[in-house]
C-alpha cells in the first residue's frame, strides 16, 4: 500500500504552489505516516463525538465543505493547480442532485452521486480547455468558464434562476433509512465524508498519485520521464471536479436548498479560502480550513458584509504571514508531516 | 427585404453601440491588467476592486467636496493610483520571488476586502452619478439612431488612453525602460536604473487606468460596490483570449468582444452574459497563447 514508485520526489519548496519543506517521511499503515494516523483517529473520534456537543445541521454543512476543499486540495496541493472555479462543480453537483430528489424522486444516495457524475463530466470538458495553459492563466480560464456555468444556472429553467431549488426532500437512504432525521442524516453525511477524505488520501498515495506529485514538483522532468502530464492533470482534475460534484450534491441534500451562491466565484473564492488557510497541500488542512471558515460564517452572519471583509483579511494574513497555513505551521512546529 | 435589413440596422445599432462602450472598459481595464503583469508578474485580481473605487472616488470627490466631473476624471486616478502605491510597496512587493499564485490570491483577498469595506460603507444598491452637463443635452442625431453623447465620450476617451499609453510604452524613452525591465529586470538596475520604484509606478499606472475606467463608468453603471467584480472576470478572459504579450492586442480585443457582446444581443439575447466565455474556449483550443500572445 505504501507509496512505491521509482521517482524520488525533491525536498524543498515546489515551484507549483505548495510548500512542502518537510523531508518525505518513511510510509507507515496504508501510506499514513504515524502522526497522520493519530490526527486520522483524533478526527474520526471527533466526527463521532461533536454531533452530540454541537448543531448536527452546522456539522453536516462544515464535512461537505471539509469534502469540497478536500477535493480542490488533490489539485492545488498534489497537482499545483490553482482552479478558480471550482464552484461550477459544486454548484452543479448541488443542482443536479438537487433537481434529482425532488423531481426525479430518486434516492439520496443516487442523487448524490449523479451530482458528482456531473460535476466529473464538466470537469473534464474545463479540465480539458484549461489544461492548455498553466499558473495564472489556468486560474483565469477556470474562473471564466466557472463563470459560464454561472450564468448557465442563472437563466436554465430546471435552477429556478434567483430563487433557487427549495425544499429539497432528503429522502429514504437506499429506500430503508429516513434521513429526515438529523442524526440518521449526520451519520450518512459522515461517512461519505470520511470515504471521500479517503479516497482522495488513496489517489495522492497511489503511483499515480506520486507522478502527480512529480509533476507538481518538476513538469519538464516528469515529462522527460515519459509521462504524459497532460493525461494526469486531466484525470485529477476530473476526480477534483468529480469529488467536489459529490459534495455539492451532499450539501443540497443536507441544507434542502440549491442556489446560485453555490456556483458563484465567491464560493470558488471560499473553498480556496479554506485550502489556503488550513495548508495547501496537507492531508488534514483543508479540514480544518473548512471548519474554521464555516464556522466564522455561522457566527458572524449578524455582521454581514464584515464576513466577507474578515475572509480578505486571513487571505492577505495567510498569503504575507504564514503560506503553510494551520496544519502546515502545526506540523512544522510538532515536526511532522500531517 | 432591403427594408428589413434597414428596420434591422436600426434595431440592432444601440446595442451595437453599448457593446463598443463595455469593449472601451474591457479595452482599459485589460490594458492594465497587461500593464501591472508585464511589470509585477502579478494578475491584479484587485483590478474591479479598484474600477469601483475610481468610480466611488467620483461619486465622494462631487458629493462631499464639490468637484464636478472633470475635477474627478484627473483626481480619481491619481487617488486610487496613490492607494496603489501603498499596497504595493506594503503587501505585493513582498511576493515577487515568490510563486505568482500568491500574487493571485493576495490580490483577490484586498479585493475582498476593499469591496467589503465598500459595501458597509455604502450598502449594496447603486448611488446615482449624473454625467457632466457639457455631455448630457440632446443626443447626436445619425440618421438611423439616437447616439448619446456621453457614450460617445466614453468610447473616445477610452480608445485615446489606450492610443497614449500605447505610444508611452512603445516609443518613449520610459516605455523603453520598462520594455526592457519587463525583459531583464536584473539587468536594467545593473544599469543604473531604479526598477523597484518603477515596478511601484507601474502598478500605480495599471491601478489609475482602470480607477479611469471607473470614473467614465459612474454616470453609465450605477456606482455600486459590485459593479468591478462582475466587469473582471470577463476582463479576464479578454486577457485570456487577446494574450498579455501585446499592448495593442489587448485594447484591439477588449473592443471587439465588446461588439461580439453586443451583436450577440441581438442576435440571441441569451448567450450574450457567456459568448465572451465562449470565445476564450474555443481560442484556446485553437491558439492556446492567445491571439496576440507568444507561447
Amino acid at each position: 500500500m505504501a507509496s512505491a514508485t521509482t521517482l524520488s520526489q525533491a525536498p524543498g519548496t515546489s515551484e507549483g504552489g505548495a510548500p512542502s519543506a518537510l523531508p518525505p517521511a518513511a510510509p507507515g499503515l496504508f501510506g499514513f505516516t504515524r502522526a497522520q494516523g493519530v490526527a486520522l483517529l483524533v478526527m474520526i473520534a471527533a466526527l463521532i463525538v461533536c454531533p452530540y456537543f454541537l448543531y448536527p445541521q452546522f456539522l453536516m454543512k462544515l464535512l461537505c465543505f471539509a469534502l469540497f476543499a478536500c477535493a480542490f486540495n488533490l489539485l492545488i496541493g498534489y497537482v499545483g493547480l490553482l482552479s478558480f472555479g471550482h464552484a461550477a462543480y459544486f454548484g452543479m453537483g448541488s443542482y443536479i442532485a438537487a433537481h434529482a430528489a425532488k423531481v426525479w424522486g430518486l434516492t439520496p444516495e443516487v442523487s448524490i452521486l449523479l451530482g458528482g457524475a456531473v460535476g466529473a463530466v464538466l470537469g473534464l470538458v474545463f479540465g480539458w480547455i484549461a489544461i492548455r495553459r498553466a499558473g495564472i492563466y489556468f486560474a483565469m480560464i477556470t474562473l471564466a468558464l466557472a463563470q459560464m456555468v454561472y450564468f448557465f444556472c442563472l437563466q436554465a429553467p430546471f435552477t429556478h434562476g434567483e430563487d433557487g431549488i427549495q425544499s429539497i426532500p432528503r429522502g429514504m437512504l437506499f429506500g430503508v433509512i429516513d434521513l429526515r432525521a438529523d442524526m440518521n442524516m449526520y451519520w450518512f453525511v459522515a461517512a461519505l465524508f470520511l470515504l471521500g477524505f479517503l479516497l482522495i488520501h488513496r489517489i495522492i498515495h497511489s503511483p499515480f498519485g506520486q507522478v502527480l506529485t512529480a509533476i507538481r514538483e518538476n513538469e519538464p522532468r516528469a515529462t522527460s520521464l515519459g509521462y504524459r502530464t497532460d493525461d494526469y492533470k486531466l484525470v485529477a482534475f476530473v476526480l477534483s471536479a468529480g469529488i467536489a460534484g459529490i459534495a455539492g450534491g451532499a450539501k443540497s441534500i443536507t441544507v434542502g436548498i440549491a442556489t446560485l451562491t453555490d456556483v458563484h466565484w465567491a464560493m470558488s473564492g471560499e473553498v480556496v479560502l479554506m485550502t489556503l488557510l488550513g495548508g495547501l497541500g496537507t492531508l488534514f488542512g483543508p479540514v480544518v480550513g473548512a471548519g474554521a471558515v464555516i464556522a466564522m460564517q455561522t457566527y458572524l452572519a449578524p455582521f454581514g458584509a464584515w464576513v466577507t471583509i474578515i475572509q480578505g483579511i486571513i487571505f492577505v494574513l495567510c498569503v504575507l504571514a504564514f503560506r503553510a497555513g494551520v496544519v502546515g505551521e502545526l506540523g512544522r512546529l510538532l515536526r511532522v508531516k500531517l | 427585404m432591403l427594408e428589413e435589413l434597414l428596420f434591422q440596422l436600426e434595431m440592432s445599432a444601440p446595442q451595437v453601440v453599448l457593446g463598443l462602450v463595455n469593449g472601451a472598459f474591457y479595452a482599459l481595464l485589460s490594458l492594465g491588467l497587461a500593464v501591472i503583469f508585464g511589470m509585477l508578474n502579478v494578475i491584479n485580481f484587485a483590478h474591479g476592486a479598484q474600477f469601483m473605487m475610481g468610480a466611488f472616488v467620483a461619486w465622494m470627490l462631487l458629493n462631499w467636496a464639490g468637484i464636478p466631473y472633470w475635477g474627478a476624471l484627473i483626481l480619481s486616478p491619481i487617488i486610487v493610483g496613490a492607494f496603489g502605491v501603498i499596497l504595493e510597496r506594503t503587501m505585493i512587493s513582498r511576493l515577487y520571488k515568490l510563486d505568482h499564485l500568491y500574487g493571485l490570491l493576495l490580490t483577490f483577498g484586498l479585493a475582498l476586502i476593499i469591496e467589503g469595506l465598500f459595501r458597509n460603507q455604502f450598502g449594496s444598491s447603486g448611488l446615482p452619478y449624473a454625467p457632466p452637463e457639457s455631455l448630457t443635452g440632446a443626443p447626436l442625431d445619425l440618421g438611423f439612431m439616437m447616439l448619446p453623447k456621453y457614450r460617445v465620450w466614453v468610447v473616445v476617451a477610452a480608445f485615446a488612453v489606450c492610443i497614449a499609453t500605447w505610444l508611452i510604452i512603445e516609443k518613449t524613452r520610459l516605455g523603453a525602460y520598462l520594455r526592457a525591465a519587463t525583459e531583464n529586470a536584473p539587468l536594467v538596475q545593473a544599469f543604473g536604473v531604479n526598477v523597484p520604484r518603477m515596478v511601484t509606478l507601474t502598478y500605480a499606472a495599471g491601478v489609475g487606468l482602470a480607477a479611469l475606467a471607473g470614473v467614465l463608468a459612474a454616470p453609465i453603471y450605477s456606482v455600486n460596490p459590485g459593479m468591478g467584480s462582475n466587469f473582471i472576470i470577463v476582463v479576464f478572459a479578454v486577457v485570456v483570449i487577446g494574450g498579455m504579450g501585446s499592448i495593442l492586442g489587448s485594447v484591439i480585443t477588449g473592443f471587439g468582444l465588446g461588439l461580439v457582446e453586443g451583436l450577440t444581443k441581438v442576435i440571441y439575447p441569451e448567450a450574450s452574459a457567456t459568448v465572451i466565455f465562449v470565445i476564450m474556449a474555443i481560442v484556446l483550443l485553437a491558439r492556446p497563447a492567445g491571439l496576440f500572445g507568444r507561447a
